[in-house]
């Protein structure tokens, strides 16, 4: 695998009098939690294969404020949507992509009533699209008959009516796709939304994410597929809890695509 | 004499619509106590939504057996309205089956009528059983003891025993029509109450009379009396799932509310040339603006319609992530908990002449607690669940708010997560400099 990455920032392409066709939001996650990182690097890994046209705002990008909001902070929310949108009004952004359903949503359907006003993609739909024109491919069979089940994010499916573009995806794999008994718009949470990523679940029988991870082992996959980082995490300690580490990925959409393409 | 039955149905008409009149008024001034919130918009999507939920009961249906046998209580209880306004005039006008000259129609829709009430039988059976034998999950959760539990089964019975009424009407008014007795026109059809009748045989005409009124009465009665009812009870969603469908959010899901007041604050906070003390003193300085809620009245009528509508079915809470491991989040809870909340301030105006005084109670802490608050995941599994456009969610976030905003009591781990956003631009304390290290690290 190739480690050389390309990521122009605003700031640069700005400089240089350019514009990028789209801004990829990494988000919070995607910028400082270890194993989100690698789900950034793929879908980099990705665009520049598909030599997408894009930039991300590195260190001018802040939080979008969804945990705030989810939390009850809507001051500290719309401070952050505020300060957010000046930055990308003052670029004059159009498109943006990001591979965090919390900040699609909050982008898509919180921004506009502050002043932002973007086409917002997740990047599922993203690489769909980059697929069907032939920009990326999925060649190789790498994980031809596996049994991968995918786990709707909250924020990605219910939220905002996004189901078919990751099945798509893992479809494409030549996968064998596997339902959990709990999916799509009747889809179990992984157990961080709402910002309790962010603090000690009330006190219950079980944590969420064991309960979602159990539904997930029924299935028997070889692969968990996760389009969140925050549900991956959950979903990844859920497989060490029940041990099964050794013999059950949790991956990103994007990670697939990159690996079935030997990015 | 002879119009001694005529003059007390209309009393007794008068009485069971003006009581049941002066509940809706109430009902409706309850409402009203909520915050106003413009659902204006987009008319012809909300009477689509209302046309397919309420109506059509699309989301009956995605669980199929509850579903199916709801929609023929459903079914049973529209149409026999046209037999409930045929008994209607019947007692005004002292006419027997005043619609019986529309000839075969009528048979057919008296025929229509009792299949629908035999079918409506069997699903309150079943109803019953699901409920008391087979004990499902969903019924016995902590919120439905009591009142819940009673009110519950109550209605069956009153849908069983008007069914029955129903059909020993038709068994005696089929042999007094054998019999030729005068006023008792031949007309309808009697695929159910047929099997009845031969119980009625060889009874006198003077006994047979008496069957088929008592019944009569005894079912148009109990019918006024069921309409009372409803105020009273979860049933009230027969009434209130058609404006509460209408006026259920057209949002995606995902997208909640900005506060409007937050905004203007925010603005003011992020404009360099804003001067916090030019600002102009409001003449009516009025309470200032409260943000999120801790009672009713802070919530919006839609929430509180919302809480009226409530059947108590369940289906959010067994759907809720929270609830199904344990924890005490059920969002059903929040709803019934929001309208007895909103009955007790109701009360208290009526007692209090008007205007609402202070009983040191609120909706927070007193009814929900902050534990059942945090225990969300926004999933939104609760508001996809109820199939009636509810969404306890809203409510969950405006206690939040409260929580957050008006006495920073959010658990500590939140609070850092905020402090972080804050001071860094992200949930956990790192710099916000370091945003793009990830693409020299391997």
């Amino acid at each position: 695998m190739s480690n050389e990455i390309k990521v122009p920032t605003m700031a640069e392409l700005s400089a240089a009098g350019q514009q990028p066709e789209v801004l990829f939001w990494v988000g919070c996650a995607g910028s400082f939690d270890d194993r989100a990182k690698k789900i950034t690097k793929a879908f980099v890994k990705l665009l520049n294969k598909a030599n997408v046209n894009f930039a991300v705002l590195g260190t001018e990008e802040s939080c979008t404020g969804d945990p705030a909001k989810r939390a009850g902070n809507e001051f500290l929310f719309q401070m952050q949507a505020v300060t957010n949108i000046e930055v990308m009004n003052a670029y004059e952004i159009k498109k943006v992509v990001t591979a965090c359903p919390h900040c699609f949503n909050t982008i898509k359907n919180e921004y506009p009533g502050l002043g932002g006003n973007y086409e917002v993609v997740h990047h599922t739909q993203f690489l769909k699209q980059l697929l069907e024109e032939g920009k990326i491919s999925v060649e190789g069979g790498k994980f031809k008959g596996k049994r991968i089940t995918f786990h709707d994010p909250c924020y990605l499916g219910r939220a905002n009516n996004v189901y078919e573009a990751p099945r798509d995806l893992i479809r494409k794999l030549d996968a064998e796709l596997v339902e959990m008994k709990s999916c799509k718009s009747r889809g179990l949470c992984c157990g961080a939304g709402g910002a309790q990523m962010f603090k000690e679940p009330e006190k219950g029988n079980k944590d969420v994410n064991i309960e979602r991870t159990e539904q997930a082992l029924e299935t028997q996959p070889e692969i968990i597929a996760a389009g969140c980082p925050f549900c991956n995490t959950m979903m990844t300690d859920g497989v060490k809890n029940k041990e099964k580490e050794a013999s059950i990925a949790v991956m990103d959409i994007a990670e697939l695509i990159a690996t079935a393409e030997d990015l | 004499m002879q119009y001694l039955p005529n003059i007390l149905f209309v009393i007794a008409l008068v009485l069971g619509i003006g009581f049941f009149a002066k509940n809706v008024k109430r009902l409706s001034r309850n409402i009203k106590l909520g915050r106003d919130v413009d659902v204006s918009d987009n008319k012809p999507q909300r009477w689509k939504n209302m046309a397919k939920i309420a109506l059509g009961q699309t989301k009956m249906v995605v669980r199929p057996i509850a579903g199916f046998l709801h929609i023929i209580v459903y079914v049973g209880f529209v149409i026999i309205n046209i037999e409930v306004l045929e008994i209607i005039l019947d007692g005004i006008l002292g006419t027997h089956r005043v619609f019986a000259p529309l000839g075969a129609l009528y048979d057919f829709l008296i025929a229509s009528f009792e299949v629908l009430a035999f079918l409506v039988i069997v699903a309150v059976v079943i109803f019953w059983l699901r409920r008391n034998v087979i004990k499902l999950q969903r019924f016995l959760k902590p919120e439905m003891k009591g009142w819940p539990k009673k009110d519950g089964n109550l209605i069956l019975y009153i849908e069983l025993v008007l069914m029955f009424l129903f059909l020993t009407m038709n068994a005696a008014d089929y042999q007094l029509q054998q019999l030729n007795v005068a006023h008792y026109t031949k007309a309808g059809m009697f695929p159910v109450s047929q099997f009845i009748a031969p119980l009625f045989e060889g009874l006198s005409t003077s006994t047979l009379i008496l069957i088929e009124r008592t019944a009569w009465w005894l079912h148009i009665l109990g019918i006024l009396a069921f309409l009372n009812y409803l105020y009273y009870s979860k049933h009230l969603h027969i009434l209130l799932a058609f404006p509460n469908t209408y006026y259920g959010s057209l949002r995606p899901q995902g997208q909640f509310d900005n506060l409007e007041s937050v905004t203007n604050e925010v603005k003011l906070m992020m404009d360099p040339d804003a001067d916090p003390f030019a600002a102009p003193v409001e003449d009516d300085a009025g309470e200032p603006e409260k943000f999120g809620a801790s009672d009713v009245s802070d919530l919006n009528w839609v929430q509180l319609l919302n809480a009226y509508t409530c059947t108590e079915c369940g289906r959010c809470t067994s759907e809720c992530p929270a609830n199904q491991t344990g924890k005490k989040l059920s969002p059903r809870k929040i709803m019934m908990d929001t309208r007895d909340r909103l009955e007790e301030v109701g009360k208290n105006i009526d007692a209090n002449k008007g205007k609402f005084t202070d009983d040191g109670k609120q909706l927070l802490n007193d009814y929900i607690t902050p534990e059942e608050l945090w225990a969300c995941t926004s999933c939104n599994a609760c508001v996809e669940a109820c199939p009636v456009s509810i969404d306890p969610l809203s409510i969950i976030m405006d206690m939040r708010r409260y929580l957050v905003m008006e006495q920073s009591a959010a658990p500590t781990d939140l609070n850092n997560m905020m402090g972080n956003i804050e001071n860094n631009g992200a949930p956990w304390p790192f710099n916000q400099m370091d945003r793009l290290n990830w693409v020299e690290e391997n």
